[in-house]
């Protein structure tokens, strides 16, 4: 237990600290205080507004995608026992990016899709993307590890093609397209945190109660379904939670790469392979990592801003690089 | 009480690997299945833990046909130490075994005491625990293999299936296996083992089955059994058979020029 109530408290700390930092610096008392009026409904003072209006929405936006991505990525890296997987491995951002460019290309000229939104459309294409990934994959009633990923990759080449041509087609919309691709907070707003909050805790619970099937399964289809787990099954429920949480996340924030990746090897490195720890610590983690990565985006540049994406693959890389490596040597 | 396997025919494409196989497993004995390569073991394992459906025929565990049994409630009383285990990186000895408790548990119960004693249990039987809190990836294959059949035991199974559990086992560690489990059977565990080697089949068996192309060419006390005229047909090759220690040897014939010269 002591290591999730550490990691909670390193939490509560950077976010805390986050939401102090940026153009105007705000000390922690007052921090407090704005808290507390914005949840009473009345904001006073300027620095109470732009708390309560603008940094709080951000940095808890960062925490619930940072904790749903990374949460992804361990259940991905855990059902399909590959180190190397992550949230996007079934093709949920290229079909989010793909969703999120017809809307930024296209919105004015089709009603439906203006509607729709870049948010609405970007986790409506990932969930069909990854929907379709399963159906291809489809052999004799199961869901083979290899088939998965292969359609995977394919329908993912295929959809990051067709974003690819929507940027050349509407060049004035290209840097709009690729600003989102990277992902960003700078749109974060209460309306988008309590939008995606109901859709992440239906698909964190499950997942946060996986651990034993989970390791079970580490030890291969067979010896797990001799143990009595229904693999199949189990597999289907945690491949649907996990790309939940994945397309939610990236429908409020574009795609933000190596959180998924990164966070739980991190996580195993320091906590142990165990997914009864390894699950939570990697929400907890994943959420320090992304609100950390956000700071460091909109205030490094300040007054401009970075995309999320590139600074978490600016640490990320390198990181899977070396993961890489070790992988080979062994 | 036992496991049945009656009239059970079984395969892949075409063709049946398995023929009007019958054997039967009684708790407190030793079921060796013997038999040259490609005469159905294999299939015969594959057939027990359902990875294969019989074409007809079935098998019964304890009077209850194999396929109408839940799965939680089959890993409770069948556990099975496969072929080529594998052992996950990042987990101790102890977590291994404990995943043996799975099918009392379900997914989701939190372990209870009689959980962590039926662990502390396996590990003693199978002299692990001095290897409980090491990672299992970094054993030999020995130690190893005791950690996968530890974990067996801690399913508390009535019945064992060990699948060639002394494959790759250097001596010591082959009869070492075979001591673990037979432990288990004085105490009134059922097991069935699939082995290579005839000797240690003679050895360790209370009966044997032989298979020979899908079928069940003989059954009985290794003595029985293990005959000169019954090994050598099976196994297309002529043997020696001599008694030592009141249980059959089996030793390759070899003609006069094929021996080594002894210097």
């Amino acid at each position: 237990m002591a290591p999730v109530v550490l990691s909670l408290v390193a939490l509560v700390v950077v976010l805390v600290a986050a939401a102090s930092v940026g153009s105007v610096a705000i000390r922690p008392f007052a921090l407090v205080a704005a808290v507390v009026d914005g949840v009473q409904g009345h904001a006073h003072g300027p620095a109470e507004t732009i708390v309560w209006q603008l940094r709080l929405p951000r940095v808890l936006l960062a925490a619930l995608v940072g904790s749903a991505l990374a949460l992804a990525g361990a259940t991905f890296q855990g059902v399909f026992r590959n180190p190397l997987a992550d949230p996007y491995l079934l093709g949920a951002a290229s079909g989010a990016g793909f969703g999120a460019s017809a809307v930024l290309v296209l919105a004015g000229s089709v009603p439906w899709l203006t509607r729709l939104g870049v948010p609405g459309a970007a986790f409506a294409c990932a969930l069909a993307t990854v929907v379709l990934v399963m159906v291809l994959a489809r052999r004799d009633g199961g869901l083979p590890a290899v088939s998965l990923i292969l359609a995977g990759v394919v329908l993912g080449s295929i959809l990051s093609a067709g974003t690819s041509f929507l940027m050349l087609a509407a060049r004035d919309r290209a840097a709009g397209i690729l600003s989102w691709l990277l992902g960003s907070f700078a749109f974060a707003s209460w309306d988008r945190v309590l939008s995606v909050l109901p859709l992440l805790v239906v698909a964190t619970v499950p997942l946060l109660l996986a651990g034993r099937a989970l390791d079970v399964m580490q030890l291969g289809e067979e010896s797990a379904a001799q143990l009595g787990v229904p693999v199949e099954r189990v597999r289907l429920a945690l491949l649907a939670a996990a790309t939940l949480a994945t397309a939610a996340a990236v429908a409020v924030a574009g795609v933000i790469g190596f959180v998924g990746l990164v966070v739980p090897h991190a996580v195993r490195l320091a906590f142990g392979a165990r997914h009864m720890r390894l699950l939570p610590l990697s929400a907890l983690w994943g959420a320090v990592f992304l609100v950390l990565a956000d700071l460091f985006a909109r205030t490094v540049l300040a007054p401009a801003e970075l995309p999320v994406g590139i600074v978490t693959a600016l640490v990320g890389g390198p990181f899977f690089l070396l993961l890489l490596r070790r992988q080979r040597s062994r | 009480m036992s496991i049945e396997v009656l009239e059970l025919y079984a395969g892949y494409g075409r063709g049946d690997v398995l023929a009007a196989c019958e054997l039967r497993v009684e708790p407190g004995e030793v079921l060796g299945v013997i038999g040259p390569n490609g005469a159905g073991k294999s299939t015969l394992v594959r057939v027990l833990t359902r990875r294969l459906a019989p074409r007809s025929g079935g098998v019964t565990v304890d009077g209850r046909a194999l396929a109408r049994i839940g799965r939680l409630e089959l890993a409770r009383s069948l556990a099975v130490v496969p072929q080529l285990p594998e052992l996950p990186a990042g987990f101790s000895v102890r977590e291994l075994v404990a995943m043996g408790r799975t099918p009392h548990l379900g997914l989701l119960r939190p372990e209870r005491v009689e959980d962590r004693r039926a662990v502390d249990r396996a590990l003693r039987a199978t002299d692990t625990v001095a290897l409980a809190d090491r990672e299992a990836t970094r054993l030999s294959g020995g130690e190893r293999q005791r950690v996968v059949l530890a974990r067996a035991l801690a399913q508390r199974p009535r019945y064992l299936l060990l699948d060639e559990p002394t494959n790759h086992l250097d001596l010591r560690y082959q009869v070492e296996m075979l001591e673990y489990t037979r432990r288990e059977v004085d105490r009134g565990v059922g097991a069935l083992v699939v082995l290579h080697d005839l000797n240690l089949a003679s050895r360790f068996c209370d009966r044997l089955v032989v298979l020979q192309a899908g079928r069940v060419v003989a059954q009985g006390t290794p003595t029985q059994v293990l005959t000169e005229a019954l090994v050598s047909r099976v196994y297309g090759t002529r043997v020696d058979v001599h008694t030592i220690g009141a249980r059959p040897l089996v030793v390759p014939h070899l003609p006069e020029g094929a021996l080594a010269a002894d210097p």
